[in-house]
Order: C-alpha cells, then structure tokens, then sequence
C-alpha cells in the first residue's frame, strides 16, 4: 500500500493566509517606500475591484452556467447604496482629518448595506429572469441591467428630491476605499465564493450547470440554488460597486452602461468559465495591460477586441480553462514526486 | 394629446419602427440559422452608416449610389465576418460564439472611432421636404423609410418562401445536419443568410441616416440592442415576427417620447421585453420547442 502525503485542510487554510499576508506585507512596504507609485496604487484598487466582480460573475456564468449580462446594474446598485450611505454619515470629515480608523466600523455598514441592496435587486431580477434560459436569460438581465441604469438616472425627478443627482453625477463620496480595505475585501469575496463552492450547495449548483433536468431528477431544488447562487454574486457585485464609489469619488449613471457589464464578462471568459484562478489572473492582466499599453492607447481597444477574438477561435475554453490553482496541491504533488523517488532509488 | 399628435407620432414610430425592423430582421434570420447573437449587426449598420457619410460628404456621389455603396459594403463585411470569426467556431460551445460577436462589435466600434474619429458626423438630410396631410404634417423621409422597408421585407419574405435558397435557409434553420444529408451546402447557405442579413442592415443605415442625419462609432450598439429587442418581442427566428417587433417598438417609443417620457424610453423598451419574456418567452410569434432529456 503506497501511503501518499496530503495536507490537512486546516493546515492549507493557514498556509493560504501565510501566503496571502506575505504578499499583504510586500505590497505595503512597496508603497510606504514609494516603489508603488500613486498612480499605481489607484492601478492595484482598480484591479481589486475588478477582481471582485470577475469573480462574481464567475460564480453566476462559470459555476452556474447562466450568462447574466446585466452585472453592471448590480454593481451600479451596490455603489450607489454604499455611497449614498456613506454621505449621510459624517465620514468624509473623518477621513480629512486623518482619523481612518474611525471610518472602518461606518465602511462595514456601507459595504454590508450595499451587498444587501443588491441582494434584494438579486431576488427581484433572479426570481423571473432564472425561469428562463440560455439566450433569453441573458436579454433579460441586460434589460433589468439598462433599466437600473436609465432609472438611477431619472429617479430625481419622480422622487422630487435630490436623491442619486441623475446625470450630473453623484460627487464628492468620501474616499474610504483604501488599498489595504480593497485588499481584504477581495479575499473575503473569494473565501466566500470558495467556501459556497466546495460546500455541498456549491456541489448542487455545479450540478445544475452540467445538467439541469438530472439535477432536479436527484431531488436538488433547482429553483432554490439557482436563485441563491445569482443573488450571491448579485449581493458580490454590490460589493465591488461599494469599493468603487468609494476608490473613485463620484458616480455617473453613464460609468455601468451594458459595456460594463460586457468587460467583466469578457474577464471570466479570458480567464476560462468555472475558474477562479483565471478570473483573478484575467481581471489583474486586463487592468494592467491597458495601463502599461498607455502610449499606444489609440490602438489598445482594438488591440485587445482583437485579442478577444483570436482568443475565442484559437483557444475557446479561455486561458486557464477550468484549471483552479491550488497551493495544496502543488505542495502535495512536489512532495509525493520525491517521496516516489526516494522509494526508486531504494 | 390631440388626435393629430396622436397620428403624426404613430408615423414617427413607424419610421423608427422600420429601420428597428430591418435591423431585427437580421438578427432573427442569423439567429434562426446558426443560433447566435450576433452583437456585432449593429455595428454593421455603423459600418454602412459611414460609407454613405463618406461617399456623400467627401465623394459628392448622388444619395442613391451611397446607398447602393453601403448595401454592398455591408454584404461584404457581414459575409467576411462570417467567414473569419464565425465559421471556425460553428462546433464550438454557443457561449464562445457570443463573446466572439461581442468582441468584433468591440473590434468595429474601436477600430471606427480610430479611422473616422471619436466625434459625430452630421451631413445634411438626404430625403428634404414634407406634405400634410389636414392637419398631420408628413416627411418624405417617413415616407420613403416606410415604403422601402416594406420593399425589402416584402422582397426578403419572398426569397424565403419561394426561392430554393431560400428553402435551404429554412431547411438548415429546422436541421442542420439533416440539410446537410440532404445535399445543402451548409457553408453556402449560412453566408448567404448573413450576406441577406447584411445586406438589410445596410438599407436599415441608409433609412436611420434619413431620420437621424448623423454617424459616430458607437451608434450602432444601442440601434442593435432595440432591433434585437425587437426581434425577441416578435419571436426570435420568425421573420414576421421581426417585422411586427420592430414597428411595435417603434410605435412604443414615439407614445413614451409623446407623453414626454423620453427619456425613460429605453427602460420602457426593456420592460416590456421582459413583461413579454415572462409570459411568452418565445415572443409574439416565436414557436414553442419542446426540451428533451
């Protein structure tokens, strides 16, 4: 009987969060010593947002099957909530006066106000939109999608009130999103949508995607994980646009047009359906790469059209496919490769 | 809302209406054939839109040489992405097919905005003039948008029905691999669809340029959301039912832009796509398919 190593699940989780604080450490001394510029550091908040909403549109499109083309309503929900939220509390003050500890209790409530709403957008659009499948699906969200976004811009009006500023533009949000904020709130939307899928409802909505009548047949609540799966990355979304109001400071109707919704979903599928790895890695190069491509940013958009085309004829299942990286597996196939050869060599 | 306001906003919504139809039509014989959303439609109408700004503006060619200009450049672009984007993907997953039309919509929009500029292009209208009719006034360009619509979708209804192409389109829409059994060339007959396609996107770029002088690169990605609207309110794949698709939502849109609701007009559009989808997914006039296990 060959024994094999494997590491305990606990041991990865901790081995996970070494990792994820080392990087955590290296980043901050990088921008503390000015090797990371400003510039760069917006760059780095920028792709963590992204992150953020990759990842939640992977959970609805990769996980679930689904195609929603109106992730950009959700985000836009989230934002404004979070931002609005934001506003009324005395924040922006706080922040001026350097007091950032004083914010963070007032950030949890937004971001948690913000998923909730768009939680509740979820419900609203997911309940109807999911009766239906494939193609129209995917109409139907990028209807609700334009009609979040034609009605934040003309609420004003039938409100009376100076509610979202329509248009114009709702400015002057405290800028709470801070790197380090943005960095833990990206790992805790992967840990959570990690978590939901190696749980066994992550394992009811893996099913539903390769089969939906089989999956039904076995006595899963299709409608239930569904549902709960496209509220989740509906509420995650709502948590990316929170992080943007904050990071960006003021918020246009006009920002979550059906191409927003298009690029975050050009992101999962570059990155390859159903993994989390690819969407982290494809939002982190697509972020950047129009970055450093600035001096030829007349050419960059077709460029990368370009690139989305000849990625789809040469390599459909997109850059990772449904590989997932895994630390523990690595580690454990490393260490099962020399145990294997010590035994050889015996 | 006087009666006469009432008539001249239904005529505005019928020429609306016309051009969402010819776009719809596109759509919904693209998506019959090889079930794709073919987002990349509305900006073949950008693409035609610009050839006739061009071959009036800087060429001084009559209207009608501009049009027939941009019918042919539309056909070609329409058959030529078909043939680099499209057919090495025909065995692909249907998720790939769609981002790939997305990502030549994208291609278009960008490489147009770096060829012709980010900025509109107004040109001076091509159809002058009106008559009224009691107290109704009417545009020639109304007119002349209305009746050639009904030509081309008249002419297209025929090519469907009567002509062998036209048999070969409906076969490879109902099975493709039992036409191909059957001895139709599949290849031939999905280019064909999209050339026809095109072809009235170009029409459909003339007649929007008749009602809205002006171009810019991205004026064809929310003329190419409503016509697919449209196509989906009649039942996607019905070509009738992309006609009556796109004179509802015409007509929709000039009643909300009447009651002094424009600019809820689009999310009016929407929400009656979904009220429809809810209660009738296949559309007006879309037949029900019957899922297998």
């Amino acid at each position: 009987m060959k024994k094999k190593f494997t590491i305990p699940t606990p041991a990865s989780y901790v081995l996970n969060a070494a990792i994820l604080f080392v990087i955590w450490l290296a980043i901050s001394m990088m921008i503390s010593s000015g090797v990371i510029t400003n510039y760069w550091r917006g760059i780095l908040i920028t792709i963590g947002i992204n992150i953020v909403l990759a990842t939640s549109l992977n959970l609805a499109c990769g996980y679930l099957g689904q195609l929603p083309l109106g992730h950009a309503g959700f985000m836009a929900v989230g934002a404004y909530a979070g931002a609005i939220f934001m506003k009324a509390t005395p924040a922006a003050a706080l922040i001026r006066s350097g007091n950032t500890l004083a914010v963070l209790p007032l950030f949890v409530v937004a971001v948690i106000i913000s998923a909730l709403v768009a939680g509740i957008f979820g419900i609203l659009i997911g309940i109807p939109a999911l009766r239906l499948k494939g193609d129209y699906l995917a109409i139907i969200t990028l209807g609700f999608g334009e009609i979040i976004r034609v009605v934040l811009t003309n609420i004003d009006s039938v409100l009376g009130f100076k509610f979202t500023y329509g248009a114009a533009g709702l400015a002057r949000i405290p800028k709470f999103t801070s790197f380090n904020i943005c960095y833990f709130m990206v790992i805790l939307c992967i840990f959570i949508i990690h978590t939901f899928m190696k749980s066994r409802h992550g394992r009811a909505v893996l099913s539903i995607r390769e089969n939906e009548i089989a999956a039904e047949s076995v006595g899963i609540n299709t409608t239930f994980y569904k549902t709960s799966a496209f509220v989740l990355s509906a509420m995650l979304a709502g948590v990316a646009g929170c992080l943007y109001a904050g990071y960006i400071g003021s918020l246009y109707p006009s920002t979550f047009k059906f191409m927003k919704s298009i690029e975050i979903l050009v992101m999962v599928v570059l990155g390859g359906m159903g993994s989390m790895f690819g969407s982290v890695l494809a939002a982190i190069v697509l972020t950047a790469l129009p970055e450093l491509l600035r001096a030829f940013s007349d050419y960059r958009m077709v460029v990368y059209s370009l690139a989305l085309v000849l990625m789809m004829i040469f390599r459909p299942e997109g850059l990772m496919g449904d590989y997932d990286f895994s630390l523990k597996r690595i580690i454990q196939k490393i260490v099962n490769g020399i145990i294997n050869r010590r035994k050889g060599n015996e | 809302m006087d009666f006469y306001t009432l008539i001249a906003q239904i005529i505005n919504g019928l020429q609306t209406g016309s051009v969402y139809a010819l776009v719809a039509l596109g759509y919904s014989m693209v998506y019959g054939i090889i079930m794709l959303l073919n987002f990349a439609h509305g900006d073949i109408i950008m693409v035609g839109a610009y050839v006739v700004y061009y071959s009036i503006a800087s060429f001084a060619l009559p209207p009608l040489l501009a049009v027939i200009l941009a019918v042919i450049m539309c056909t070609i672009l329409g058959v030529a992405i078909e043939k680099v984007a499209y057919t090495p993907l025909r065995s692909a997953p249907r998720l790939s097919l769609l981002i790939t039309a997305i990502g030549i919509s994208f291609l278009l929009e960008n490489g147009a905005q770096l060829l012709f500029g980010a900025d509109q292009k107004s040109m001076s209208p091509m159809v002058k003039g009106g008559f009224s009719m009691g107290s109704v006034g009417i545009s020639y360009a109304a007119v002349v948008t209305i009746v050639v619509s009904v030509i081309a979708m008249t002419a297209l209804t025929i090519l469907v029905n009567k002509t062998k192409m036209g048999k070969a389109m409906r076969a490879v829409s109902e099975d493709m691999g039992a036409a191909q059994l059957m001895g139709i060339s599949l290849n031939r007959t999905i280019s064909f669809t999209f050339a026809i396609g095109s072809a009235l996107a170009g029409i459909g770029s003339a007649l929007y340029l008749c009602a809205y002088p002006q171009s810019s690169p991205t004026m064809g990605s929310m003329l190419g959301i409503k016509a697919f609207v449209a196509a989906v309110l009649g039942g996607i794949g019905s070509i009738p039912g992309a006609m009556i698709g796109g004179f509802a939502i015409g007509i929709l849109e000039a009643l909300v832009a009447a009651a002094h609701l424009s600019m809820w007009k689009d999310a009016v559009v929407f929400f009656v796509l979904i009220i429809v989808l809810l209660f009738k997914p296949t559309g007006i006039l879309g037949k029900k398919i019957q899922e297998k296990v």
